[in-house]
């Protein structure tokens, strides 16, 4: 911005004198500080012994404080529970020693405050301002050194040196861009996978027995997980975050889908338990309705209709698994997941 | 009265006449906020005594049918079992009060033998989940941790971390569970009521039924260890965003304004 | 030295002094600064607490080290805490769990550490908003506006990062949800979660590299700009409200040594003692209730530290929208909060330049604003709260309903609807109370104050005697500067050559007058108005 974008009207700071010049008396006119009016302290010797005494008094229960702490720590076994009215059954530990603590620290903190207020002067004092611009003789000085040590290197008359440098101080960071590369493998197709394959059984996770059909009842709700995967498994985390899966059994007319109920077995659907939105485990199935809600973010979907969302932030229904069931009776996937399950991604198509 | 008339227009009448205001409101409030529990009374007496079939046909036909086989303003009875109503009526539930999203939690208003009078005729309907016995329910002896895990799988999502409720969609809601019996949270598991899907022995068995309902028992009542402190609702985040904001700012800029405030001047002459 | 000649010794506090001059120059140093002076006002205290807080929390958060196991191995729990006996969870909760149940004091300093977590983001903020307010970010101080605010962005993922350490269930979810955003991200998103989570999610490093997040990198930038940023403080000295004998020149209050030695050292106590003592009332985040994080597993009430809760607004209330184009997905359902998100932060943070710019003023400004006499900056101010406030509640969404028996859907529709007509109906509000209380002001000024006496005059007539104002008080209420709006300026030149006028130009003028228009601010009395009001009969 130029100067001449600041207003005409931009007064200097003697603005405020100029103006008094104009009119006779400006009622207006800065009366300067008040004068200073002394504190009852400041005037009586035995109102400020008695401040001296309240500050020495904080500072005696500061110290007292840090014994109670240090004898809580010592006296209070760290699982003592008790009950203290209205906080409920509270760590006797905890609670004594952060009161002590807080005590001894807030006592220290009020002690010199009421020190600061009622006996070191009060008396207000002026500090002058100075610009931070630097006056215009500074400011040629250090052009003039600019230039002339810009000058003596010859940083603009050799163009090679210049441009070189840049050059290697422009590349040099790229060493440490690849040294990320290891930080983790490529995607490739492990967002398309999960450990679900055809004749996997499905696992009932409260039990971890292989699931009948009879044993899931219309309006019931049960999690399970591929056969073969265990909760000590090294990748249990990574591959139940993909792979899990919620069970419900819906009356085979009521499901409205045409490829749900052909992918069910007898109305029972098997639907990825994990959010197509950003991936929480969704399961609050409104059994009446056949609501899923997912308590992070809301989106809902319609269980009785192909999962589609009727609600909230997620982009595509819940990835159906299609089961079936095998010779000795028991649910089992008839093959993996036909599209990625969880949150949506750029490769994803 | 004339110094009060003088100070009307000091700086601090507005605060002044807010507080009264707020009090005021508050005050007329609590006298006029309809008091639940009188009123249940007397829906109390007024319905009805009887037993059995009796007691269906005067407090519950309206809704689900002369013969419990459901009307448009209540599901059918056929098989829900006597454990559905023993968890309902049991509950207070039913009979329900008004149509809404969800029928809540009331005082109940019948006997134990009522119920069971009630229960005896619904389960005469049709087989369904019976009532369990305390053998089923009982919390001894169970494996909290186990139920703990159960809980985080099966009912967090919806009930909270601890049992301490949570939304649904379109107003209905998953009830705290502090406080609910032992005997009424399995039958709410074996029946799935209203919304609530159910998680039958078949998939659940009776043992981890017994373990969660240590579990929450232990997490959730009035009794529980909360080391900390005010456990603030065991809301997570949100409670204790709004403690810091209210009472951990509101104390530290009362101080502040203390600290910064300028001390009493000595009174002139 | 001159004192070599001395007979007697310099006392001992004298002579370390002296050794340190010799090789620090701190007499120099302490010329400038020892009676620094530093005006009194409480709300000039609210970066100091969100100062002592940072380092209560460096304090604890050292502690928390001595015991913590960033470490995902899968362990089976056999500590103190009865309801986790036996299962299964990564070593970061166990030790957690431990630091919670079985060492002494460690349940406290992790309260004190969190609470101070919240309340030194809340500090920041409420700091943050008192500089936007009263217009301290003016001219010499922009740069140090963007440095505090640099802390306040840092602050927060610092805070994610730290909330996730414990590898809860809770946190947990959290993580998800940020793997579920980056994921969100077009043609690389994939690559950069795989990256950061050393695979597939949740992996096994996450809490690792959170950890040298936490503990290192991101407190370690902090540390650096709140050192310039209160180098800043001093070399430009502190602002101060208009009043008698405050001019733009000096400043007035209290010297350093003692007073604000002993104050804000004290407040530091304060600030500490307080935190404390809400640790040992008040339970913050109590993971052994929440659980070891299972991707299979979740519970409702699922939301990030209240600093977060904008964003997890904004996520809840965006429509799921997606497009699938060329087998590439655009997850705009996702990737337009995430955009949003740095948005909604970056709109305040550029205000002050937008300001500078709209007044062309390239004068150093010492005095405070009082925000009614800059409406259309308060206004903006308070939009933007609204904005915050509006997507905080969508962020709370599930227990808002819940607490206030509503349908979550409906609130969800109330912020996508106030989202957009929230900062608009606040910012029309507020520009609205500023001018009404402009006006009040200049009528306190020419009128003097309503004092509540009713007198009777001779005639029947009542009135009420309005006191005029001291010389300090008009002085205090007419010190303020008020800018004439920008003009465009004529476009044709003396020679009848026309000028050309650029967009940003026009566009300058019309936010000048939206600012300064004769609408948009109350024209403060003048000397002139004063004197014809007050020759008359002094009241009416």
């Amino acid at each position: 911005m130029s100067s001449q974008d600041i207003p005409e009207e931009s007064p200097s700071s003697e603005q405020d004198h100029a103006h008094g010049a104009v009119a006779v008396k400006d009622p207006f006119a800065d009366p300067g500080l008040p004068a200073h009016r002394p504190r009852v302290q400041d005037i009586d010797e035995r109102a400020a012994k008695r401040s001296e005494r309240t500050v020495a008094l904080l500072f005696t229960v500061s110290m007292l404080a840090t014994v109670a702490f240090i004898a809580s720590y010592v006296v209070f076994p760290v699982d003592k529970i008790v009950y203290i009215w209205p906080f409920g059954h509270v760590s006797a530990l905890n609670f004594a020693l952060g009161l002590t603590l807080g005590l001894a620290l807030f006592c220290i903190g009020a002690g010199a405050v009421h020190w600061a207020r009622t006996l070191m002067s009060d008396e207000e004092r002026v500090d002058e301002r100075h610009p931070v611009e630097a006056a215009p003789e500074v400011k040629a000085k250090v052009m003039a050194d600019f230039a002339a040590g810009a000058e003596e290197s010859g940083f603009g008359r050799r163009k090679l040196i210049r441009n070189t440098l840049f050059g290697a101080l422009a590349m040099v960071p790229l060493s440490g861009v690849v040294l990320l590369r290891d930080l983790g493998p490529l995607p490739e197709d492990k967002l398309r996978h999960t450990l679900w394959a055809a004749g996997k059984q499905l696992i009932n996770m409260n039990t971890n027995e292989p699931l009948r059909p009879e044993d899931v009842s219309v309006g019931s709700l049960t999690f399970a997980m591929p056969e073969g995967l265990s909760e000590h498994d090294h990748s249990f985390q990574t591959e139940i975050a993909k792979a899990a899966l919620m069970i419900v059994r819906i009356q085979p007319e009521d499901i409205k889908d045409r490829r749900e109920l052909e992918w069910s077995h007898e109305g029972i659907v098997a639907f990825s338990k994990i959010c197509t939105h950003v991936g929480c485990p969704i399961s609050l199935y409104e059994q009446q309705t056949h609501h899923v809600l997912c308590p992070c973010h809301q989106s809902t979907f319609d269980l009785s209709d192909g999962a589609r969302v009727i609600f909230g932030p997620a982009g595509h229904a819940l990835p159906q698994l299609r089961i079936g069931v095998n010779d000795e009776g028991f649910l089992e996937a008839l093959g993996d997941f036909e599209e990625p399950v969880g949150p949506s991604f750029w490769e994803r198509g | 009265m004339k110094k009060l008339s003088a100070r009307r227009r000091h700086p601090l009448a507005a605060v002044v006449v807010l507080l009264l205001a707020l009090a005021a409101t508050g005050g007329l409030y609590a006298a006029f906020a309809p008091a639940d529990k009188a009123q249940a009374d007397e829906t109390a007496q007024s319905l009805a005594i009887e037993e059995g079939k009796k007691l269906y046909t005067v407090g519950c036909a309206s809704c689900h049918g002369t013969g419990g086989q459901g009307t448009s303003d209540g599901p059918s009875l056929v098989g829900v079992g006597s454990a559905a109503v023993d968890f309902q009526v049991g509950t207070g539930r039913m009979p329900a009060q008004q149509p809404g999203a969800q029928m809540p939690k009331k005082p109940v208003i019948y006997s134990q033998a009522e119920i069971d009078q009630l229960a005896a005729y619904v389960a005469s309907l049709g087989p369904g989940p019976v009532t369990p016995t305390e053998s089923q329910y009982s919390p001894e002896g169970a494996d909290i941790a186990n139920g703990g895990v159960l809980f985080r799988t099966n009912c967090a999502q919806c009930h909270n971390f601890t049992g301490a409720g949570g939304a649904l969609t379109d107003g209905k809601y998953a009830p705290n569970l502090e406080g609910v019996s032992a005997k009424h949270l399995y039958e709410a598991m074996q029946t799935g009521p209203q919304n609530m899907p159910s998680f039958p022995d078949t998939t659940m068995p009776e043992q981890e039924k017994r373990d969660i309902i240590a579990y929450v028992q232990n997490v959730n009542s009035g009794d529980t260890a909360t080391p900390g402190g005010l456990s603030l609702g065991g809301l997570g985040p949100v409670s204790e965003g709004l403690f810091a904001w209210v009472f951990g700012m509101g104390a530290l800029i009362a101080t502040a304004i203390w600290v910064a405030a300028h001390t009493a001047k000595a009174k002139k002459s | 030295m001159s004192t070599a000649n001395d007979k007697r010794k310099a006392p001992a506090g004298e002579r370390v002094a002296d050794w340190a001059d010799g090789r620090l120059g701190i007499y120099s140093l302490a010329k400038a600064n020892m009676r620094k002076i530093f005006p009194d006002h409480w709300s000039f205290m609210l970066g100091e607490v969100a100062l002592y807080s940072f380092i209560i929390i460096i304090l604890t958060g050292v502690y928390l080290t001595l015991f913590f196991h960033p470490s995902m191995n899968e362990v089976e729990y056999h500590g103190s805490y009865v309801p986790m006996q036996g299962v299964l969870m990564s070593e970061a909760y166990a030790s957690t769990l431990d630091i919670s149940f079985d060492v002494r004091g460690g349940l406290l300093i992790r309260q004190i550490h969190h609470w101070a977590a919240l309340i030194f983001l809340a500090a920041m903020m409420v700091h943050m908003m008192r500089v936007f307010f009263t217009g301290a970010f003016r001219k010499p101080r922009e740069i140090n506006w963007l440095f505090g605010f640099l802390l306040f962005v840092l602050g927060m993922f610092t805070g994610f990062t730290g909330y996730s350490l414990p590898d809860d269930l809770l946190s947990g979810t959290g993580v998800r949800f940020m793997q579920g955003a980056i994921l969100s991200v077009p043609v690389v998103g994939t690559y950069l979660s795989m990256f950061l989570f050393g695979g597939e999610f949740p992996g096994g490093d996450i809490v690792a590299r959170f950890y040298s997040i936490h503990i290192l990198l991101l407190p370690g930038i902090m540390l650096g700009l709140l050192v310039a940023h209160l180098i800043l403080v001093f070399y430009h000295k502190h602002t101060q409200f208009a009043g008698p004998g405050r001019t733009n020149k000096n400043v007035v209050g209290m010297p350093l040594l003692p007073i604000y030695m002993a104050k804000a050292g004290g407040f530091f106590f304060l600030v500490f003692g307080i935190i404390a003592i809400i640790s040992a009332i008040a339970t913050i985040n109590p993971i052994w209730a929440l659980g070891p994080y299972r991707p299979d597993q979740v519970s409702t009430n699922a939301q990030p530290d209240w600093y977060m809760g904008f964003s997890e607004g904004l996520i809840r209330v965006m429509p799921g929208w997606e497009v699938n184009l060329w087998g590439h997905t655009l997850v705009l359902g996702v990737f337009i909060p995430l955009v949003i998100f740095p948005l909604v932060l970056a709109s305040i943070a550029v205000y002050p330049f937008i300001e500078s710019w709209v007044t062309g003023d390239k004068r150093e400004h010492h005095i405070l604003d009082r925000p009614r006499n800059a409406p259309t900056r308060t206004a903006f101010g308070v939009a933007w709260l609204t904005w915050y406030f509006v997507l905080l509640v969508g962020g709370g969404n599930d227990l808002w309903a819940t607490h206030f028996h509503l349908s979550i859907n409906a609130i969800t529709w109330f912020v996508r609807i106030f989202f957009f007509a929230g900062p608009v109906l606040a910012f029309i509000i507020t520009k609205r109370i500023c001018m009404g209380l402009q006006r009040r002001d200049r009528d306190k000024v020419l009128h003097g104050r309503e004092s509540g006496i009713i007198k009777r005059l001779p005639h029947g007539e009542f009135v009420e005697v309005h006191e005029p104002l001291t010389q300090e008080a008009l002085h205090t209420l007419t010190s303020h500067y008020q800018y004439t709006p920008a003009e465009v300026g004529p476009t044709v030149d003396e020679n009848g050559v026309e000028r050309k006028v650029s967009r940003i130009e026009r566009l300058r003028a019309r936010l000048s007058k939206a600012y300064y228009g004769r609408d948009n601010q109350v024209a403060k009395p003048t000397v002139e108005e004063y004197k014809e009001i007050t020759s008359g009969h002094g009241h009416h």
